[in-house]
């Protein structure tokens, strides 16, 4: 072909090779992707791009993509991968009737999960249509206690809510982060900060990625962060390095507290008498006692100021404390040394980290020209900046006791005055939120109803245990037991016990269980071995436990095999998607932004978009979002239906903030605009609107941007969202597992580990793993990482991404393994009480003696994702959740008693050297997948040149 | 380094042909001088294409070396900057020296040229070995400089390289060339087997002093020049690829150090003391079947030593591929 | 001119994007196609012209981690072209690039012997050497936006670890950095004079003194204060009477 028939295009677009959903320009030759690199227009990535990103080309053209619509074959076993391909039509009738039938009957009994997927507003709207409360995303196994410790403190969090504004922070702590959603931002911002003399502090057992350029690595022992952070707590408070005016007026911190035990009141706010508002924010009836006239006072009272320490007596005689005087008690013996005896971190660097924060924030104020006006209408000429920033992730949210971990690190950034300010935490739109944010799951049974939509939404925020959703009996009523009394804050599921649950029929069986973009026979799964058995079991009668499961995926994943349906996706080059403020949006620091996805290449094979799929199934089930009043068929399709969806009849809010209106001249709200998509594919996929400065700052107590978000519908009130230091919501679990107050109450047996896990403090207690193991039997802690260039389990088909990590080995402590035995690259077996695996061991300095760790989802099943059966994968690579247990003695799940959050870096093990006579692979194996109908042939050499020249 | 046969065969077996050429134009000199009884021309003749076959073999294993041969032409071009050009240049122009030299003793041209004061005839065949000597040494001097100029491949940068390429060509083309005239000439036998001898022996001393030479280099480069980080404790935690490159299959031999402790031991026996032996044996039976062996057991030794040549050589680029994780 | 790489190590945090995107500019591009091997079985392996590789420097708890990028560094005194015999290597005089002729190269590999750095990369199916090009199809391409008019690496790079420009210019970025972060070359031992320069790790510390620990204007001089006791506790008043 010669140069001038060559026809080069440039398209942009977002990429989805991972999360974080950077823009992309897609350099096209003659239809093939020639080049993919960073949109240098895009807020999010300013051009610059990731390993992943640069590797889209090899997922495009993969041998491991699904093609066409997949029945299993009739008598094969599930997990054979023995398929045979059939038509959409096939395809969506089959499901239609199963689907109709269920709904008509009992709508519980289909589940959908979906996994690392950004289409949660389209997905829990379908299930909240079809009317089935078991809904769940990744959240629950992700790091539901990072969001849910954060929000129910601060109103906010980090990653898409939130994060540590690096451009003016001078000292950074960052704990338990490998990679995270924001990766090619945080990059950015962290090279910046390091480059402008910042101090960059890493506290994690492991040293890789990020933490390897920190200024100081701080080893700890995993699960123990909380006694860290509390310790932290404890010297900024006996040195009095907090923010005290922050505290005074923008957190419960001189809030009172009734501490009269006998009271049925104890613990609670004392309020001013006056009608209970039946609104969901913080009304501002709680009292101070004011140092000026000692007495309690309404909070904020012009001329007021409260002790935030001290202990008084009502004019009734009740004893009170402020808020803060009781997080001083708590921390008064949670003292360096006694963190050191947790944490394996010398107490003087816990003091000296302390002092570092306490001073930095102090001292090295930031005083930005930005006036504002505050809730109370105070006007402030300037913003102040504490600037110390922190960041954290999954090390501290996945273990059992991360809730607390969490809360703990929300209250020292809260101490320290570093909320939404300048240099600290900032916030990203729709945050902050109330605390809890308005949406309650659904509390009783009644919601589920045949043929009608679930009355709520599945996923909300519980207030107090009248917002749990169980039957009378205290009961479950989600298949994963969500919002139960085993985990009432579980504000994003549990979808990591979901297969072991419906297998065993506990709380109840389902009928079907459908799979989006979740590796569940693997990497999202705990107890695999186990979990692939369940998903294949049969009752006496013959019949799946199970019984039908459909996995709508784009790749043959391990979980694909274990479908009676498969339902070939589309790549990211070719689809619509939206990055919705319903959902997850991009935004920014300084106001909101949302994004789109638009297709830069044609299907390949049959694949079809999962949005057209659910947008067909819910017109072919008539669901009433996706059809008129007369049952017929309201959206062309998914393009179609992001334009003209509107939450209600008339609400001006969608899908797409951007470019709203008849002619797309208004934003956040206004009627469906049809050029919509036009417009987003004009401005570089993006919507971004830039708040004024007055509105970038102080969020949580700032009256220009609660009035903003609530005129543009983010909100519906426009309150002060006061941090809670002190949780009254915990505190009203805590009453209710102990008998008091009028709301319901919690089954005996799960009373202790309400009162216990619901303390409205922050406390630090062994994970629930770590509580049950000997330590002598199983003295190291196991746990994974994030490698940067490959995406969980989706990686492996990808030809260059693999040359990085075609294997992963399993890092120890080189001191450790020689008190084993264990030499540098031996064969070694990792035991844990649950199962064991053999795998590679490989010496590192660069890990705390007491964990071994491994990249996380590289190994794979044998065959799996069109790899040959001899690949590295699956014959020198493992993975580790063979070892985790998905659940505890007792069938509880092994997850945070507040939250469910999977507590996937709990696991406790031992290690040894395997056997001289040992195959040399590694164990478990499973027999290898054969390729699907459809798929490409793999190639054994390739010369990758795009639109075929040379 | 990870050693490539083409390259073991090539640079061996050119030091055979080099050598008989050499031991039989040493022969010729020899009796120029009436040191030694003249020889048929078919004697030289003979030895010559055995010397060419050796040769032409070498050329032939040397193409598998390269990734394209049809190219192979292209490889004079750079004969001011490069060694191997310049072999590229010395190989041809010594063959057909040889070739030449070899002609005129078959077709009996050799005309006296002029007459050396001492009386001694300066004949063509003189003339053309000669010449054809000196390109044979111009040959062993790029062939060992092709390696000896690698100045971070510290074990080939010495005189030493060059000096065992010679030797070790000598001694094996001087032991076959004994035992071709135990057959062609017999009254050469005692005179080549006797030089043959003398250059294993020097061979070994090379041998010798450029492994005592190996075993004491300290490494120049060290992994915190490699990395610009000075610290005792360097360990190399990924090399960023998994399943091989380039760089470690180029570059690594991947064998055991027993392995080649034991190809040592192999070499030293079969280069050096079973032929020392042997040609002694040769040497006093004249008996061509002990010569052979000599040959055949010294070849052998000496593509061992070739092969350890290359897998002892540390590469500097190592120190970057230390690990996979 | 004398183009070149400056990597900082101070900040790359072996993120393997310029690897990646290195592969993918480069295998359409004019040094393409970088063939791979077994790229869906055992042991896969393909061409690649930069990499990422991790050490771990000193003993725990005292331990860095470091992440060191390499490609070719276009070396000044370039040991892999003299030795080239066809000529297809060639260092370019006009900017100092080291590259190689597909067209006249042999397939040798005598100049990957050549470079101490590991820097050159065989192809196993066009059988011929090959390396970075400093993206020499790109820097100079006017049909690109002068932003785009960089290495597919240093665009890449989500840290900006990569700097790119004229080391002979010193007033040129990547020149200054290495005279004030203290840029170094690789194995500057053996006279390559490696055009490509490393930063090295850089670290903030901070010091408090004591004064600044415990000020007098702590907020526990204000909370420390305790509420006025009861009035009708013993006290002075109920024993002496002066
Ligand atoms: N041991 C251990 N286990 C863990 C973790 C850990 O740290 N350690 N992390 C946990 C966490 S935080 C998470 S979020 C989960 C993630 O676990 P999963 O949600 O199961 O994530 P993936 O493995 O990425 O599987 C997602 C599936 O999406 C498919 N996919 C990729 N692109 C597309 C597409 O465009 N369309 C469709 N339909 N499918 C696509 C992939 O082929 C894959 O099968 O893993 C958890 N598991
Ligand atoms: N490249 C890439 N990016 C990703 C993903 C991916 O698979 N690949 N996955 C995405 C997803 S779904 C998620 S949830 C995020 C997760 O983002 P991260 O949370 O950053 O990822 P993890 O690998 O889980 O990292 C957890 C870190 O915590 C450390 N850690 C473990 N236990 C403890 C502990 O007790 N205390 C402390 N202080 N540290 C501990 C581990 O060593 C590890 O460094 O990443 C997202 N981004
Ligand atoms: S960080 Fe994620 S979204 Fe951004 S380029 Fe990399 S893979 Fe794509
Ligand atoms: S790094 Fe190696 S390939 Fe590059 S110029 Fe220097 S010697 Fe040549
Ligand atoms: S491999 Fe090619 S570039 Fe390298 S020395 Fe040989 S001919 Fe020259
Ligand atoms: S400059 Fe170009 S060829 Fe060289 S490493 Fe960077 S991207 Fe690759
Ligand atoms: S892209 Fe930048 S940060 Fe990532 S590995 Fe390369 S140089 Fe380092
Ligand atoms: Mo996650």
């Amino acid at each position: 072909m010669s140069a001038q028939e060559e026809i080069k295009e440039i398209k942009k677009t977002t990429c989805y090779m991972c999360a974080c959903r950077c823009g992309i320009r897609v350099h096209l030759y003659n239809g093939e992707v020639r080049y993919i690199d960073g949109n240098p227009d895009h807020p999010l990535n300013k051009g610059v791009i990731c390993a992943k990103g640069s590797a889209g080309i090899m997922k495009q053209y993969s041998p491991a993509r699904l093609t066409q619509p997949l029945r299993r074959k009739t008598g094969a076993d599930r997990g054979a991968g023995e398929f045979e391909p059939i038509s959409w039509e096939e395809a969506f009738s089959m499901l239609s009737e199963r689907l109709g039938k269920i709904r008509a009957t009992d709508p519980k009994k289909f589940a959908l999960f979906t996994g690392r997927d950004q289409m949660q507003a389209l997905t829990g709207l379908f299930a909240r249509q079809f009317g089935t409360p078991n809904y769940a995303a990744h959240g629950g196994l992700c790091s539901v206690n990072m969001a849910a410790g954060m929000i129910y403190t601060i109103g906010g969090s980090f990653w898409e809510f939130g994060g540590p504004d690096l451009d003016r922070a001078k000292l950074f702590v960052m704990i338990g982060t490998a990679e995270d959603h924001h990766s090619n931002p945080l990059k950015i911002a962290l090279s910046k900060f390091k480059r402008d003399g910042g101090r960059f502090v890493s506290i994690n057992p492991v040293r890789t990625g990020y933490s390897a350029i920190a200024d100081e690595w701080v080893p700890i022992r995993p699960g123990t962060d909380g006694a860290l952070l509390l310790a932290f707590i404890h010297e900024i408070l006996a040195h009095g390095l907090y923010d005290r005016e922050f505290l005074v007026r923008y957190t419960n911190a001189g809030q009172l507290i009734n501490v009269d035990e006998k009271n049925d009141e104890f613990g609670m706010f004392l309020r001013t008498e006056g009608p209970e508002e039946e609104a969901c924010y913080d009304p501002q009836d709680k009292l101070w006692w004011d140092r000026n006239t000692q007495k309690a006072i309404v909070t904020h009272t012009p001329g007021a100021d409260p002790f935030l320490l001290g202990e008084f007596k009502l004019r009734d005689g009740t004893p009170v404390k402020p808020a803060f005087q009781l997080l001083q008690d708590r921390v008064k013996d949670y003292t360096p040394e006694w963190a050191e005896g947790v944490t394996g971190i010398p107490a003087d660097t816990i003091r000296r980290l302390a002092y570092e924060m306490g001073v930095t924030a102090r001292d090295q104020k930031i005083e930005l020209p930005i006036a504002w006006t505050d809730s109370w209408g105070t006007e402030h000429n300037t913003v102040t900046g504490n600037p110390v920033a922190f960041h954290a992730m999954r090390g501290l949210a996945a273990h059992s006791n991360g809730f607390q971990s969490i809360r703990a690190l929300a209250i020292l950034m809260s101490i320290l005055g570093t909320i939404d300010r300048p240099g600290g935490f900032r916030h990203k739109v729709p945050f902050p939120r109330p605390i809890p944010p308005c949406a309650r799951p659904p509390n009783n049974p009644l919601a589920v109803q045949p043929n009608k939509p679930l009355a709520g939404i599945p996923l909300g925020w519980p207030s107090d245990p009248d917002d749990l959703f169980v039957d009378k009996d205290g009961n479950p009523v989600r298949l994963d037991k969500g919002f139960s009394w085993e985990y009432p804050l579980s504000v994003h599921g549990l979808m990591h016990n979901a297969i072991t649950n419906a297998w065993r029929g506990d709380p109840y069986k389902i009928d079907t269980l459908m799979i989006f973009m979740a590796n569940m026979a693997w990497n999202s799964t705990m107890n695999t071995s186990e979990v692939r058995k369940m998903l294949n079991d049969k009752d006496e009668q013959g019949e799946f436990k199970i019984p039908f499961i459909v996995v709508a995926d784009a790749f043959q994943s391990e979980t694909s095999a274990f479908a009676d349906l498969v339902l070939p996706d589309t790549t990211y080059l070719e689809r619509h998607d939206v990055m919705s403020l319903l959902d997850r949006p991009i935004s920014e620091f300084d106001g909101p932004v949302d994004s789109v996805r638009l297709p830069v290449l044609p299907p390949t094979g049959e694949c079809k978009p999962f949005q057209e799929v659910l947008i067909e199934l819910g017109t072919r089930l008539k669901l009433p979002a996706f059809v008129t009043s007369d049952g017929s068929r309201k959206y062309r399709d998914y393009p179609d239906f992001i334009v003209n969806f509107e939450t209600e009849p008339g609400s001006g809010i969608g899908f797409l903030a951007g470019w709203r209106g008849k002619g797309g001249e208004k934003f956040m709200r206004g009627e469906p605009n049809p050029n919509q998509w036009e417009m987003y594919a004009k401005n570089n996929c993006v919507f971004h609107h830039e708040l004024p400065k007055s509105y970038q700052y102080m969020r949580n107590w700032n009256r220009g941007y609660l009035e903003w978000s609530q005129r543009s519908r983010i909100t519906r009130y426009a309150e002060p969202i006061l941090i809670h230091i002190y949780s009254e919501v915990l505190q009203k679990f805590r009453a209710a597992a102990q008998g008091k107050g009028f709301s319901r109450k919690p089954p005996e047996h799960l009373k202790k580990r309400i009162e216990t896990w619901f303390d409205p403090l922050p406390f630090y207690a062994d994970t629930l793993e770590g509580q049950i193991s000997d330590k002598q039997k199983y003295p190291l802690a196991a746990i994974t990482q994030r490698p940067m260039a490959m995406y969980h389990s989706w990686d492996s088909q990808n030809a260059w991404l693999r040359q990085i990590h075609a294997h992963n080995v399993l890092f120890v402590n080189t001191r450790t393994a020689r008190l084993s035995k264990i030499e540098d690259n031996d064969w070694i077996w990792v035991e844990s009480q649950w199962g064991r695996v053999r795998c590679i061991a490989k010496h590192s300095e660069a890990v705390e003696p007491g964990t071994v760790w491994t990249w996380n989802a590289i190994g794979k099943a044998a065959g799996a994702w069109n790899l040959t059966p001899d690949a590295n994968e699956s014959q020198r690579g493992f993975l580790l959740n063979h070892l985790i247990s998905e659940e505890l003695p007792g069938a509880i799940s092994n997850s945070d008693p507040i939250t469910g959050q999977a507590a996937w870096y709990d696991v406790r093990v031992r290690i040894y050297k395997a056997e001289a006579g040992e195959p040399k692979v590694t164990s478990p194996q499973f027999e290898p997948l054969k390729p699907y109908p459809g798929q490409m042939e793999r190639k054994s050499v390739w010369n990758y040149f795009a639109g075929g020249k040379k | 380094m990870h050693p490539a046969f083409s390259v073991i065969f090539l640079t061996t077996l050119i030091g055979v042909g080099q050598g008989i050429f050499l031991a039989l134009f040493t022969v010729e000199s020899y009796a120029a001088f009436g040191l030694l009884p003249v020889q048929e021309d078919s004697y030289y003749a003979i030895g010559c294409a055995l010397s060419l076959l050796f040769l032409i073999a070498g050329l032939i294993a040397s193409l598998f070396h390269l990734g394209r041969p049809e190219r192979a032409w292209r490889s004079a071009a750079q004969w001011r900057t490069s060694w191997l050009s310049r072999e590229v240049v010395a190989l041809p122009a010594f063959m057909g020296a040889l070739a030449l030299y070899g002609l005129a003793h078959l077709i009996g041209f050799n005309p006296t040229l002029t007459t050396l004061p001492s009386g001694t005839p300066v004949t063509v065949t003189l003339i053309l070995g000669t010449g054809a000597t000196l390109l044979a040494f111009a040959l062993f001097l790029c062939t060992g400089m092709i390696y000896a100029c690698l100045r971070f491949i510290q074990a080939w940068h010495s005189p030493l390289t060059v000096i065992n390429y010679v030797l070790f060509g000598g001694a094996s083309g001087f032991t076959l060339a004994a035992a071709h005239a135990s057959i062609a000439a017999p009254d050469l036998v005692i005179f080549l087997a006797g030089w043959a001898l003398v250059i294993t022996l020097l061979g070994l001393t090379g041998w010798l002093a450029s492994r005592t030479r190996n075993t004491r280099i300290k490494p120049k480069s060290t992994l915190p020049t490699a990395i610009g980080i000075k610290h005792p404790h360097i360990a190399q935690a990924s090399q960023g690829l998994m399943g091989g490159s380039f760089n470690t299959r180029e570059f690594f031999h991947g064998n055991t150090q027993k392995m080649l402790q034991g190809l040592q031991g192999f070499s030293f026996v079969c280069a050096f003391v079973l032929p020392t032996v042997l040609l002694v044996i040769g040497l006093s039976s004249a008996s061509s079947g002990w010569l052979l062996t000599a040959f055949i057991c010294q070849y052998a030794g000496l593509l061992a030593e070739r092969w350890l040549f290359f897998a002892q050589a540390r590469h500097p680029q190592n120190l970057y591929y230390q690990a996979v994780a | 001119m004398q183009l070149a790489l400056v990597i900082d190590l101070n900040v790359c945090v072996g993120c393997h994007a310029c690897v990646i995107n290195c592969k993918e500019w480069n295998t359409s591009g004019t040094a393409g196609p970088m063939t791979d091997l077994n790229p869906y079985g055992k042991d896969p392996t393909g061409t690649f012209f930069n990499r990422v590789q991790t050490f771990e420097v000193g003993t725990f708890p005292d331990t860095e981690v470091v992440h060191f990028p390499k490609s070719c560094l276009h070396c000044e005194e370039p040991p892999c072209v003299p030795v080239c015999p066809t000529g297809a290597s060639y260092k370019r005089v006009e900017d100092g690039i080291v590259l190689v002729n597909y067209d006249q190269c042999i397939g040798c590999k005598y100049c990957s012997w050549a470079c101490p750095y590991g820097a050159r990369e065989f192809d196993e199916t066009q059988r011929v050497m090959k390396k970075c090009t400093l993206c020499v199809d790109r820097i100079y391409d006017t049909h690109l936006t002068e932003e785009e008019r960089r290495p597919a690496c240093v665009r890449a790079c989500p840290t900006g670890a990569r700097l790119f420009g004229d080391i002979h210019d010193p007033a040129s970025e990547v020149s200054i950095a290495i005279r004030e972060s203290g840029g170094y070359p690789l194995m500057p031992e053996w006279g390559t004079q490696p055009a490509n320069h490393y930063l090295p790790r850089r670290k903030t510390r901070l010091r408090i003194r004591k004064d600044e620990l415990d000020r007098a204007d702590n907020p526990l001089k204000i909370d420390g204060q305790l509420p006025t006791p009861d009035r009708t506790a013993p006290s002075l008043d109920d024993i002496a009477s002066w």
